[in-house]
């Protein structure tokens, strides 16, 4: 998702992105785990078809890559800007992405479903991301004959998703609630109340940067507009417990406060080396400083696009080729100094 | 006391069984015991072993052989629930249909729920209305007929013909 520097962004001081995927299988074939290589290609062809034998809005202007032909740094750096899951770069096999130009769409095919639509929206937009997956979906669905049963929903290869086959996932900033360690009676909450939590890239990963993806475990049972809803109100209570306890941490001790605000940025802004972990540990603290009020001269939606930046693939794409691991540390920290020098 | 079985050895192992409603108590020792396959569970025991019957009993008084179930597979791509269990992951749609029974209990311990109400595809959708506005339709041919009104009906009936021709479509959903 490219950041939107135009509109401003919902709840943007604790929420970074929101993001509404849906699984989807073709009547005629096996899941993709059962499927021969033809039938992989053939599921392409057919999806390739409707995508781009339609005319609307929303179908214009969409990239089709297929895995195979990229190279591994391009599969991390999609991977990095979350159109792809980690898992799909991985294996091989027939699997394309659809990409729109803003980034805001994206569809795999043959990830574990036939088809998984996804849209993704800075801030706090479950909603709208929700009515553009949906309409996108009822496009496709003109040209594409999806598994459906009457009781079980649109059938899934697992029955984790089966239902609606929506994920309505919302991925939080929540550096004080992790600082004072209140996030972890939170997550307990979370996990009785069905609700999942990961870290910034989904399953098995890291909570890197104080980020977490908060999402829906239903999908059966509940329409799509009542899973949404939940997880709207979930996250609206503990982005309300984040805030409380910002300003409370701040009107303590200010001086605290900022001083390890301050403290990240200096190393940020002077370090010649720096791994990714620790640029973006650093980055949540520059974040919190931001939305405080306490530091002006960069956006936050630039402060964002630096958090993916700093990431290997992605940080290699805008040195313009593979570098090894000591050279990123070296180019990260510059960039780090570059991006930083307004504030 | 000794075996009942050989009378040589010390009988060490004490099992009640009851065969056609009646109590029978034997004493063996071990050999003998473990000969019959009464000596407990082996280690490998598989929730299979349960439902169909230890292999241990096939020889000892009052076991009855059950038929084993032939493996039920999907008529589509081939999976067995023996595969979903080690995967966790169905083969085709029409897994869905030929597992249900065994699927129902999983999907409600998932979701607490195993009806979907969300989201329906536009072609099923208008589906859906064809037999509801069809049903209504024949009610109204019926209420028609009754009270002798035939031109209504005969109308009613060529409605419900077109509506019918139209929804074959639907296969049934």
């Amino acid at each position: 998702m490219k950041q939107d520097r135009e509109n401003p962004v919902p709840e943007a001081d604790v929420a970074i992105s929101s993001r509404i995927r849906l699984a989807r299988n073709l009547d005629a074939y096996p899941f993709t785990p059962r499927l021969t290589s033809e039938q992989g290609i053939e599921i392409l062809g057919k999806v390739r078809d409707a995508i781009y034998s339609g005319s609307s809005e929303e179908l214009e202007g969409l990239s089709y890559l297929e895995i195979k032909t990229l190279n591994p740094m391009d599969k991390q750096l999609l991977v990095e800007k979350h159109l792809i899951s980690p898992d799909f770069a991985e294996g091989d096999g027939n699997r394309a992405v659809i990409v729109s130009k803003d980034e805001k769409i994206s569809i795999m095919v043959n990830e574990e479903d036939h088809l998984r639509l996804q849209c993704i929206f800075p801030g706090m937009q479950l909603e709208t991301a929700w009515q553009l997956c949906s309409k996108l979906d009822t496009q496709l669905e003109e040209k594409l004959d999806f598994a459906f049963d009457k009781s079980c929903g649109y059938l899934t290869c697992c029955p984790t998703n089966t239902g609606t086959g929506i994920r309505a996932s919302v991925m939080l900033h929540l550096p004080v609630l992790s600082m004072t360690g209140y996030l972890k009676g939170i997550l307990e909450t979370c996990s009785k109340l069905g609700v999942a939590v990961r870290g910034m890239y989904g399953e098995n990963s890291e909570a890197a940067g104080n980020m977490l993806q908060i999402s829906n475990q239903v999908t059966l049972g509940q329409t799509e507009e009542e899973i949404i809803a939940g997880i709207v109100h979930i996250t609206a209570q503990i982005s309300e417990q984040e805030r409380i306890l910002r300003a409370e941490l701040y009107k303590q001790s200010p001086v605290r406060f900022e001083d390890r605000i301050f403290r990240s940025l200096g190393i940020l802004k002077n370090a010649r080396i720096i791994s990714t972990e620790e640029s973006l540990k650093l980055l949540s603290d520059v974040r919190l400083g931001i939305i405080m009020g306490l530091m002006a001269g960069l956006e936050l939606a630039e402060l964002n696009e630096l958090m993916i930046a700093v990431q290997p693939a992605y940080l290699q794409k805008l040195s313009g080729g593979q570098l090894l691991p000591d050279e990123r540390d070296l180019r990260r920290a510059g960039l780090l100094r570059k991006k930083l020098a307004s504030i | 006391m000794l075996c009942q079985q050989c009378q040589k050895k010390v009988a060490n192992v004490h099992f009640t069984h009851i065969i056609n409603g009646k109590k029978v108590e034997m004493y063996l020792c071990e050999q003998c015991a473990h000969e019959k396959g009464q000596m407990g569970f082996s280690p490998q025991l598989k929730l299979g072993d349960f439902l169909w019957g230890f292999p241990g009993f096939v020889n000892s008084p009052g076991y009855t052989q059950e038929e084993r179930p032939e493996e039920v597979r999907c008529n589509c791509c081939g999976m067995s629930f023996e595969d979903f269990r080690k995967t966790g992951k169905l083969g085709c749609g029409n897994c869905y249909n030929v597992f249900r029974e065994n699927l129902n209990p999983i999907l409600r311990r998932l979701h607490s729920n195993i009806e979907h109400t969300g989201k329906v595809p536009a072609r099923l959708s208008e589906c859906i209305k064809t037999t509801n506005e069809l049903e209504k339709l024949k009610n109204e041919l019926t209420a028609a007929i009754s009270s002798e009104e035939y031109e209504k009906a005969a109308e009613l009936r060529d409605r419900i013909r077109s509506l019918e021709s139209a929804g074959n479509k639907c296969g049934g959903v």
